[in-house]
């Protein structure tokens, strides 16, 4: 999707602000809304990153440059949980409703412990994630020359604008993973091999820029030909 | 199709805390937040405490302080080195960091190398823990792979010409880690001493490992 997440090598946003707060979670709202979509994701296998990605893309470009990370995964969540099934959008108004009802309150959400879930979830998220089996082996070796396809696809993918069309070498077999182009919308994993390709810096960006400088890219095998 | 409101756009521009305890205006986003917990806890699809938890983890114990072992290790055992840049997930092992997905990069007084993720915010989280949030937003993200020495020199990090620069956008499942290079004066010093000269930010390669004056 060409959507404004896309944003390597676009212009205009100035400087990087540097200041930080104490909590890695912007506030107390952000550290709920990680630990809800991490359960949810790596602990519960309710929806996958990639599922997860395709809804935080989905929100319309000005919403999305005006929101803060946590604020993006938390549209993200609403999305995934409705369409899942977890929840209606009717009972999610219901509850907003609800907490409205206490204008200036900070809403407490309700609260219900189980230890023995907290642990089962707890516990996968520490497993490693299970790799795909070999697909068929990699089309290309280190040091193959490679295009990016000039390809835009409407729904999710992990190949952005700055690349497509451009031409790079292989420098590393990753091994095989799961295609977010398939996986995000529901229609399979079609596991494919993963390279990391080296992109020189002047034939993404033009003779302005440094000689030997170089962009490295991890793409899957299907957003690649033969240069 | 777009109802997914509240989720986003109050908070517009507000990068610091938006939380009111005392009264004043409580935020969409706030109030979705809470919406969503309570619902997902009273159907027994998470609880409260697995959410205290996971939040408890990633603000306290697992940190950029993880990275910065695995950094000091390097520095001090050659061989250990080998094995983090040609086997990382073996070499985190021995280290009891579990994490499959990591490659190693190393600064030398020849290359740079810094990360960005382009697309959303992808990070090693296992190894640094939650991303600042200069990373997760539009000037990083953007400028990063264009112009990455204008970017570093906001950081404090100036390169000369002759260094060459390896921008690694974590575009797919792998994660990346820089490895700085090791700062002079520091021979003979702990493992332990050298890990607190190893910062966030050198290990996301937008800075450089402490002079030994300078550690905390």
């Amino acid at each position: 999707m060409n959507g404004v997440h896309d944003m390597g090598g676009m212009h205009g946003f100035g400087p990087v602000r540097r200041e930080e707060g104490a909590s890695p979670f912007h506030a107390s709202w952000g550290g709920r809304v990680f630990a809800m979509m991490t359960a949810l994701t790596r602990g519960r296998h309710t929806f996958n990153l990639d599922e997860m990605r395709r809804a935080v893309e989905s929100i319309p470009p000005a919403e999305y440059l005006a929101s803060v990370y946590y604020a993006l995964r938390l549209a993200a969540l609403r999305i995934l949980m409705v369409e899942k099934g977890l929840v209606t959008a009717s009972e999610i108004d219901a509850m907003l409703h609800k907490f409205g009802q206490e204008p200036g309150r900070v809403p407490r959400a309700a609260r219900r412990d189980d230890p023995a879930l907290a642990a089962g979830i707890l516990a996968e998220i520490e497993r490693l994630p299970q790799r795909p089996r070999e697909a068929a082996g990699p089309r290309f070796r280190l040091g193959d020359r490679v295009v990016a396809r000039n390809q835009h696809v409407q729904g999710h993918t992990r190949l952005p604008r700055y690349v497509r069309g451009k031409e790079g070498v292989i420098h590393r077999v990753h091994g095989v993973y799961d295609f977010p182009d398939t996986k995000a919308h529901g229609r399979g994993n079609h596991p494919a091999p993963v390279y990391s390709v080296r992109f020189a810096a002047r034939d993404l960006w033009g003779d302005t820029a440094p000689p030997r400088d170089g962009v490295y890219i991890d793409l899957w095998e299907n957003y690649l030909d033969p240069a | 199709m777009h109802d997914h409101g509240g989720g986003g756009g109050h908070d517009a521009g507000h990068h610091h805390g938006t939380e009111h305890h005392h009264g004043g205006e409580v935020s969409q986003t706030q109030l979705l937040t809470a919406a969503l917990e309570s619902l997902l806890v009273e159907k027994g699809l998470l609880s409260s405490d697995t959410i205290d938890q996971l939040v408890e983890r990633y603000e306290k114990d697992i940190g950029p302080m993880i990275g910065a072992r695995v950094v000091a290790r390097a520095w001090t055992d050659p061989a250990y080195k080998q094995r983090l840049l040609s086997d990382s997930a073996s070499a985190l092992a021995e280290l009891g960091i579990h994490m499959d997905n990591l490659v190693v990069v190393e600064n030398t007084p020849a290359v740079h190398n810094a990360v960005v993720c382009t697309l959303c915010s992808c990070y090693p989280w296992a190894v640094l823990g939650l991303p600042p949030t200069w990373y997760k937003e539009p000037a990083y993200r953007s400028r990063m792979v264009i112009e990455p020495r204008a970017v570093l020199r906001e950081f404090g990090l100036e390169l000369d010409e002759s260094v060459e620069v390896r921008v690694w956008d974590s575009s797919a499942e792998q994660r990346y880690l820089v490895l700085p290079d090791r700062p002079a004066g520091t021979e003979g010093m702990t493992e332990a001493e050298l890990a607190r000269l190893v910062s966030r930010d050198s290990m996301i390669g937008v800075a450089r490992a402490a002079a030994p004056a300078h550690a905390r």
